[in-house]
């Protein structure tokens, strides 16, 4: 804290270095570990007492995308020889693989849930962050009457316990036919977003000097054009950051999920523990479906890293 | 002389051209505040008028108006006082771990460090993840026969998530994990905006470790600190995703999942609005006087 120079000062820092170290380690543990069983094999991942030291392999990976069945005597040689490298790996294991009529491969439902995750939360976020966008300027450049309680308004609708909205939302939904489709989940994505883009996006928006618009305006721009000419591109980090986060929002998003979804338009989040329940538990495969699930995620976050304590606080806290 | 201020004024110029500056106003505001109001205001109108019936959405059965017997019913049901005495011991355990453990790491971090950059990136990362996957997986590693828990802490067969004593705890310390981080967030933001120059001025007084904490570092990151404590207290009073998935002991069900249950699985739609609205209030209560709170304290 204080400048140190002392020798004990020194001891001190490098055990607070030593203890950062350990801490990281501990937190990251539970994400090892999730990984580590996704590329397990099946005994090893409910071994007792659990293995650290295995063999890696992708088996659980190939098992995620297919519907298998469980071998009931030994495998044709002559099948075994003609089948693809994956695919031995689940004959190993001592199942097969589902085919039907035509011999094709029968994917599980994982694909499809994935698609729809990604085609749900890319779209609602594009909607909330353009709304969010435009009327986070409508509010930092022109007067706005009640401006403070709009604001509170905005935010209080993202406070709203999920569950709390989604009992009237499915009734409402189930009398116009929105129930397990995309265009629903989208639309209470994008309401659920749009109060977070508007006040991040707000903050933003106000760090960009006013001049520059005007600036634009005297040389001829429309109030349109020097939006678009001028502040989008200034607002661009911004942009971006936010709608990493509405992403993120989106693709986690589960209660609503659970309750207005069933198949159609399941996403991943309720259809991964859904599993859990379901037949035969392999562990390596929910666990593969998890570490595939939890990727984009971590790489955003990675992405995010400078704008996390905004994005976090509703862009309330600036470093 | 209207020519001269129109050439002047840049915005009334822009004015003459194209959308007026109230029409883009318009335009960008009017349609979001709408969006908001249809969905999620109508909503909660249209379940406030169910909570009033004796509705069920799995029933055909014609509607009646009830009063506010759902609303007595709720207040008078035993479960559902024991489901909000644990959501309330829930939250006080699970921000209280997140308090100490996320400020505790934030002053271990409040240094110079090789790599801190890294390291602050790679804590953060829990907090990003979808609750429900955590959850799933927590259930992996807190399993009682072939944990890793139980394993790495020679805990024998502790059965985490069924024990009636401990189901709630195995999930804050889930949640504790999650959301640390983001408390850390908060706090090391508090912590660096200290002027360098207190410390200076406390070194040269001889204040002691103790003394320059409590009288300079807390009063300090104390505003933000509450702001972290707010966040995470409305969001503890919510949690329904990890409860939801990792436990089925009733001793720690929390608020959220009995309304789901009542909502979505026995269809007492009437009842199921009525609580909801007394959460919805709940929730108000909170911010309000946490809001109070925080102005107090930046008030200082």
């Amino acid at each position: 804290m204080a400048v140190v120079s002392t020798r004990a000062g020194r001891l001190g820092s490098r055990i607070a270095v030593a203890a950062v170290i350990l801490i990281t380690l501990i937190f990251l543990s539970p994400i090892y570990w999730i990984t580590s069983t996704a590329f397990k094999p099946l005994v090893q991942a409910t071994s007792i007492p659990p293995s650290v030291v295995f063999e890696p392999q992708i088996t659980p990976f190939v098992k995620l995308f297919t519907k298998r069945a469980q071998l009931t005597g030994p495998v044709d040689p002559a099948v075994y020889a003609a089948a693809p490298w994956w695919e031995k790996l689940v004959l190993d294991g001592g199942e097969r693989l589902a085919r039907d009529g035509n011999g094709d491969v029968v994917f599980s439902a994982y694909p499809d849930r994935f698609v729809n995750s990604l085609i749900i939360s890319i779209t609602s976020t594009l909607l909330a962050v353009s709304l969010g966008t435009i009327t986070a300027y409508g509010f930092s450049r022109f007067r706005v009457k009640g401006e403070a309680d709009l604001l509170f308004f905005i935010l209080s609708t993202r406070m709203l316990p999920p569950i709390v909205v989604a009992i009237p939302m499915f009734l409402m939904y189930r009398a116009v036919g929105l129930n397990d489709t995309h265009i629903g989940l989208i639309i209470l994505y994008t309401a659920f977003n749009v109060s977070f883009a508007v006040w991040l996006m707000k903050g933003f928006i106000d760090e960009i000097p006013k001049e520059y618009e005007e600036a634009a305006l005297v040389d001829g721009y429309t109030r349109m054009q020097a939006f678009f000419k001028v502040v989008l591109p200034e607002a661009a980090t911004g942009i971006a950051a936010t709608a990493v986060f509405c992403f993120i929002t989106a693709w986690n998003e589960y209660a609503f999920a659970l309750i207005l979804t069933n198949r159609r338009a399941q996403t991943a989040p309720p259809f991964i523990p859904s599993q859990v329940g379901t037949g035969l538990q392999d562990w390596t495969v929910i666990a593969a479906g998890t570490v595939l699930f939890l990727l984009p995620v971590a790489i955003f976050t990675f992405l995010l890293r400078n704008h996390l304590l905004r994005g976090m606080s509703f862009g309330a806290i600036r470093k | 002389m209207t020519n001269l201020i129109a050439t002047l004024d840049p915005a009334s110029r822009a004015a003459s051209r194209g959308w007026s500056d109230t029409t883009i106003r318009n335009v960008f505001v009017i349609p979001t505040v709408l969006f908001l109001i249809v969905f999620n205001v109508f909503p909660l109108l249209y379940s406030l008028g169910f909570s009033f019936t004796d509705f069920r959405a799995s029933s055909k059965a014609p509607i009646h108006f009830v009063g506010f017997k759902n609303y007595i019913d709720t207040l008078a049901d035993p479960v559902i006082w024991r489901t909000f005495s644990t959501t309330l011991w829930y939250v006080i355990v699970s921000v209280a771990g997140q308090f100490v453990v996320g400020f505790g790491l934030a002053l271990l971090l409040n240094r110079p460090l090789p790599f801190k950059g890294l390291l602050t990136t790679l804590l953060m990362l829990p907090m990003m993840l979808s609750p429900v996957v955590v959850g799933l997986f927590w259930k992996l590693i807190y399993d009682p026969s072939w944990g890793i828990l139980n394993y790495a802490l020679g805990l024998g067969k502790m059965a985490w998530l069924t024990d009636a004593k401990l189901a709630l705890y195995a999930v804050a310390i889930t949640d504790i994990w999650m959301w640390s981080p983001f408390v850390m967030l908060l706090s090391l933001a508090g912590l660096s905006a200290v002027p360098k120059h207190l410390y200076e001025a406390a070194s040269i007084d001889r204040a002691g470790k103790f003394y320059t904490f409590f009288r300079i570092t807390l009063p300090l990151v104390a505003p933000i600190l509450l702001i972290a404590v707010i966040f995470r207290t409305m969001e503890a009073f919510k949690t329904f995703d990890i409860a939801f998935v990792m436990t089925g002991q009733p001793a720690a069900e929390l608020i959220s999942s009995r309304l789901y249950k009542m909502a979505f699985q026995q269809w007492q739609t009437g009842p199921s609005s009525a609580l909801a609205y007394i959460i919805l209030i709940m929730v108000l209560c909170i911010t309000n006087i946490y809001v109070k709170y925080l102005n107090k304290a930046k008030e200082r």
